[in-house]
């Protein structure tokens, strides 16, 4: 088992080298560099100014050596500075998004896991009877509708014409005046709209595959022979085929570890949430190099090991898996 | 306070071209459906307390005002640092940092003499060290600032005592008087450190009337009131800067009373507020005509653009007048030029070209360009009349005239295409390497009628602003001779020639000059537009102690 | 499976059959667009602009004044285009790559899920934004975006598939038979994955679909003055209190077209599954 796992491990080496070199080339080949950006329109820009900003930013030196400067630094887990004139590293910007991106992101997953997961069950348990068919619709609706156009109607509705809810951002501004439970209260409300937004459109995914994992469990012949041998329905069900039908399950969360970190713009920007996901985003669109090749790294990490652990789990959970052997 | 004065195509996505309202300025204008506001002046005396909120699409890169080049840092480094000079309401230069200043007969020297009783945010004194600081900061090479140029044409900086500064330039400069509005940098807390590293970039020390208090990144700033500002401490005890990166949440927080002052779009003006109780019950609506034009630039290097009747039938062919009723719903002046109508600057004897297709048929016949071949486009020795035209991506205004001259254009047989595309490959990969056609652009209009940057024949190619290479040797003597000039009366003559010579030959079709659309919270007392816009006396605006909102703890 | 058992299933399944009539109903619009939109979806008559629905113009006029019934008649023209051609392109090379791997194994294998595995890495926005940093946003580049950013799953699902068709006995024997790789590849493999492929590219369609109106809330979507229902959908977003109909309609198109890609393919993996 740890011999696969060192394997695994080693394995990722040659992987994130890919990743880095094909990131590295698309970010610093995509058209306009950060010095450029700062002279496009600009009167004041002396003539020397922009020989200046490549020189500051590292960008003199040709591509193979950048890379392996930044590789170097990488190495020994600094990612360097970001090239905003604020002076922060790439790990103090992730660091002052992550909380937030997690804090919203766990929270939906979790609600996603408890509804989603039911949902699928009994749909399956229940197939093709009414309440089965309203779930698919149901949690299609919740795919299918574009979000940013749901979340400015329900910002509209809620917060405008209503004025149940705060329509954007985290906190309130007297937040620090705020007691104990008011300020609970009062991220909980921010928070509301968003979550539920996106435990909306996150059904469809999780609950189809527990509905097909259930299905093709009850297929099978254990559970068929449980009926045959008289067992109650309800212990069928819940006993033997369910807990079979959620191993597959497991694995998806070991999947979704580098969503964890993932924000996505298009539901920062509307709800005001200072995420990874507009970080990002803005980032590559002032080619602000180190911050963008941070996030990626730290995107692509995450996601081999979340590989790494759903397999494990996988196998940890069905012993028809062994390791060693492909 | 600074004043922005550097000449920049507004980033700002989504809001139209010139909509930055804190330099904007003119026609003093106030829309409002109550008449309470107009008896503010003769209100009780201002009392302290309250928070002004305003929204950010972006967030702030940095706090250090010299290095920063985007215009959230902008707006939130203004309240934080002073410059030595600055404009007043009524875009008159006057003091700030400076109390006075002698300029040399010949124009070559500007003597600075120093307010004497200013502090910094940590207490320590202001003095001419600081202002050579500044200077020095300016034109280092380590330093990464992109507004360097009008500093480097300085020959010699002297500190004459702890309270006078000398400046001394190679050549008359008129524009050099105005550069000095650049924030000027604690010497204490920066001289012989990495700025690039400094605790400064966050923490920002100025002499404003503002002092930092906090940045949550992303998320929003906050300044507090400086008891110690040597203007007066402003009324207004806090400035929350939030960022809300979407314009509809923006407009809809706005709606809701969390923020304070927004731009509002022609749209929103004009049928999303007056209706709405909601709306009425919080706010005033301003307008005044902001600073900046919409234009389209064609490439002078290419056919047929080279052709001043091309252009000329182009602009013709161009329904300037529907164009801001439709796009604008009226919010706006068909342009004729470079300047903002009713500045002194601005020529309104040009050549005008209303719009008028039969005229503009004629001119395209005179160039050669006729529809031959009778399939609705014109053609010249079997080359038809079609060309791209581009603009960025993000501003709805600027892709809205797009789909609108293509239209009209349509009309005439001239078959556009339209290309929009993200900001920094269109500058960098499009314009500044003139491998374009012609471009929907905008321009901030500078209170200095100094145009060599723009229109100059010899700045064009590489980052340089006369990306369409426009050349007319006339023009380029007017515009040296005007830039040395410092009486704005003498001045003038050279910038109304040089604007008869522009609209004669049309390298530019200007579309028009939008009005700010300013929306302020009813509680702000002493709100009032002036030709230097809404916010020149942001200090001075308070709250009665009834109306106040947000209450702190001293 | 017998036919008329199959028949059955269809007949039984009320899903399939409203996922299917509702793409039926949207690729009938977008074939007959000319014909039942009302107006010229670009013309601009700055004389109509914002008009409320009426029987003139069923859904409103927008911020141009153009008809938004006809601009989303021809919307589904683009919109249905964009979900073709980039399922079309990333089933293409997931198939292609998909069926190497699984069939020829070994190092091959080996290389393509490795790369698979790269570009499941890089979120797939960030493949988008680089991909449009070099091309600009035109709808070809749109599509092909779409499509070269999806095929990963594909790849992994037929390799799968190959992997269990492969062991059979009938393709041992053609092996053993001599038939050309190529053959028992298209011959004999191929038909057997196409039916979880059938199902993936009927949700893939729709997820393209939204992954336009995604890209046109970034501006970075199809371009105008092409109307798509992403960028009709986003134009509406600032009126959205004030003229709803801008943003209402497109919504509604959109969600109605991605509920039924999805209702119909759920629908065919239900029939096609031959375990029921």
């Amino acid at each position: 088992m740890l011999n696969y796992i060192a394997r695994r491990l080693a394995g990722m080496v040659p992987l994130l080298i890919g990743i880095t070199i094909i990131c590295f080339a698309v970010i610093h080949l995509a058209p306009g560099d950060p010095a450029q950006f700062l002279s496009s329109m600009n009167p004041k820009f002396s003539e020397s100014a922009h020989e200046k900003f490549v020189k500051l930013y590292g960008l003199d030196k040709p591509l193979h050596v950048r890379y392996i400067d930044w590789v170097k630094r990488v190495a020994v887990l600094d990612f360097g500075e970001s090239f905003a004139p604020d002076g922060k590293t790439v790990m103090e910007k992730i660091n002052e998004r992550m909380p937030v991106t997690i804090y919203l992101n766990v929270a939906g997953m979790v609600l996603i896991f408890f509804i989603a997961l039911p949902l699928g069950v009994l749909s399956a348990y229940r197939q093709n009877s009414i309440f089965d068919k309203s779930v698919t619709v149901f949690v299609f609706v919740g795919f299918a509708v574009p979000t940013f156009w749901l979340a400015l109607m329900c910002m509209y509705y809620f917060g405008v014409v209503k004025g149940w809810l705060p329509i954007s951002g985290l906190k309130s501004y007297n937040y620090d005046q705020l007691t104990t439970l008011g300020k609970m209260w009062d991220i909980v409300h921010h928070a509301f709209l968003p979550i539920v937004l996106s435990v909306f459109g996150g059904l469809a995914g999780l609950s189809r595959f527990a509905r097909n994992s259930m299905l093709e469990v009850l297929g099978e012949e254990y559970v068929t022979s449980a009926r045959a041998r008289g067992l109650s329905e309800t212990r069928v069900v819940f006993k033997h085929a369910l807990k079979n039908a959620l191993l597959p399950v497991v694995t998806i969360l070991g999947l979704s570890i580098p969503g964890l970190i993932g924000g996505s713009v298009i539901f920062e920007s509307i709800f005001s949430i200072p995420g990874m996901g507009q970080l990002f985003y803005q980032s590559v669109m002032a080619r602000d190099y180190p911050v963008v090749m941070g996030v990626l790294v730290l995107g692509a990490i995450l996601t081999l090991i979340g590989n790494l652990v759903a397999d494990i789990s996988y196998g940890l959970v069905d012993p028809r898996i062994r390791y060693g052997k492909k | 306070m600074i004043l922005r004065l550097f000449v920049a195509v507004i980033l700002s996505l989504g809001l139209f071209a010139c909509g930055d309202k804190k330099d904007d300025s003119a026609e003093n204008q106030k829309v409002s459906t109550t008449t309470k506001k107009v008896t503010a002046k003769v209100n009780k005396a201002p009392v302290n307390g309250d928070a002004f909120i305003e929204s950010s699409l972006g967030d702030a890169t940095g706090l250090i005002y010299n290095i920063t080049s985007d215009s959230a840092s902008h707006d939130a480094a203004l309240k934080i640092y002073n410059g030595l000079v600055e404009y007043d309401k009524d875009l008159n230069i006057v003091g700030d940092l400076a109390k006075s200043w002698d300029i040399s007969e010949n124009g070559l020297e500007i003597i600075f003499h120093l307010n004497e009783n200013v502090r910094w945010h940590d207490g320590q004194p202001f003095t001419a060290a600081d202002v050579e600081f500044t200077y020095k900061f300016m034109i280092d090479d380590k330093t990464p600032t992109s507004y360097d140029a009008d500093f480097r044409l300085v020959k010699s900086f002297e500190v004459i005592d702890e309270y006078t500064v000398k400046v001394t330039y190679g050549e008359p400069f008129a524009p050099a008087l105005m550069s000095w509005s650049m924030a000027i940098l604690p010497k204490h807390l920066l001289e012989g450190k990495d700025v690039t590293k400094s605790p400064l970039l966050r923490k920002p020390v100025g002499t404003g009337p503002y002092k930092f208090q906090e940045w949550k990144a992303g998320e929003s700033i906050t300044l507090v009131a400086n008891d110690d500002y040597f203007k007066g401490r402003p009324y207004i005890d806090r400035r929350v800067m939030r960022v809300i990166p979407d314009t509809a949440t923006s407009f809809l927080e706005h709606l809701n009373g969390a923020v304070d002052i927004a731009g509002l779009t022609t749209l929103q003006w004009t049928r999303q507020t007056d209706n709405n109780p909601k709306y009425n019950d919080q706010y005033d609506k301003y307008k005044y005509l902001s600073f900046g034009y919409t234009y389209v630039g064609y490439n002078q290097l290419k056919k047929p653009f080279n052709d001043k009747r091309v252009r000329q039938a182009l602009t013709y062919a161009t329904p300037k007048e529907d164009m801001v009723k439709g796009i604008l719903f009226g919010l706006g002046i068909p342009a004729t030029g470079p300047y903002k109508p009713g500045t002194i600057w601005y020529n309104d004897k040009v050549k005008k070209y209303n719009y008028d297709i039969e005229k503009a048929k004629e001119l395209f016949a005179e160039a050669g360009w006729t529809d031959s071949d009778g399939d609705g486009i014109l053609d010249k020795k079997g080359k038809k009349f079609q060309f791209e035209l581009m603009t960025n991506q993000g501003n709805t205004v600027r892709t809205k005239i797009c789909e609108t001259l293509q239209q009209s254009w349509a009309k005439v047989g001239v078959k556009v295409n339209i290309r929009v595309l993200e900001w920094a490959t269109f500058i960098n990969e499009y314009v500044n390497k003139q491998k374009f056609d012609a471009v929907v652009l905008g321009w901030n209009i500078t209170n200095d009628p100094d145009l060599y940057d723009v229109w100059f024949s010899k700045n064009c190619g590489g980052s340089k602003l006369n990306f369409i290479c426009y050349k007319n040797e006339e023009l380029d003597k007017l515009l040296i001779a005007g830039r040395k000039e410092f009486d704005p009366e003498k001045r003038k003559v050279f910038y109304h020639k040089a604007q008869e010579i522009i609209a004669e030959d049309q390298p530019y079709t200007f579309l028009y000059v939008p009005y700010a659309l300013v929306s302020v919270s009813k509680r702000f007392e002493d709100v009032y537009t002036a030709p230097a816009g809404l916010t020149h006396n942001q200090d001075k605006w308070w709250v009665k102690k009834e109306n106040q909102k947000y209450k702190f703890e001293q | 499976m017998g036919r008329s058992r199959l028949l059955s299933k269809v007949n039984k399944n009320i899903l399939f059959y409203s996922g299917l009539i509702i793409v039926l109903i949207f690729v009938a619009l977008a074939i007959f667009a000319p014909y039942i939109s009302t107006h010229d979806p670009s013309f601009i008559n700055f004389d109509s602009v914002f008009l409320a629905p009426s029987a003139d113009h069923y859904f409103g006029t927008d911020d141009l004044g153009r008809d938004v019934f006809s601009r989303i008649v021809y919307g589904s023209r683009i919109s249905l285009f964009v979900g073709f051609v980039a399922v079309g392109i990333s089933i293409s090379i997931g198939l292609l790559l998909g069926l190497v791997a699984g069939y020829f194994g070994g190092f091959v294998d080996l290389i393509i899920m490795r790369f698979v595995d790269i570009m499941l890495c890089f979120p797939s926005f960030f493949l988008i934004l680089a991909v449009i940093a070099f091309l600009n946003p035109s709808i070809f580049n749109v599509m092909a975006i779409i499509g070269l950013t999806g095929w990963m799953g594909v790849t992994r699902l037929v390799r799968a598939e190959v992997l269990s068709v492969k062991t059979r006995d009938f393709i041992v024997s053609a092996k053993v038979q001599g038939i050309p790789s190529w053959l028992i590849l298209s011959k004999h493999i191929l038909p057997n994955v196409l039916t979880p492929i059938f199902v993936t590219a009927t949700l893939g369609v729709a997820g393209a679909i939204l992954t336009e109106s995604s890209l046109s809330f970034l501006g970075l979507g199809v371009q105008p003055p092409t109307p798509s229902w992403g960028n009709i959908l986003t134009a509406g977003k600032d009126n959205i209190m004030f003229a709803w109909w801008l943003s209402f309609f497109p919504g509604i198109a959109i969600f109605i077209t991605v509920l039924g890609y999805n209702l119909l393919g759920e629908g065919l993996r239900d029939i096609l599954d031959p375990k029921q």
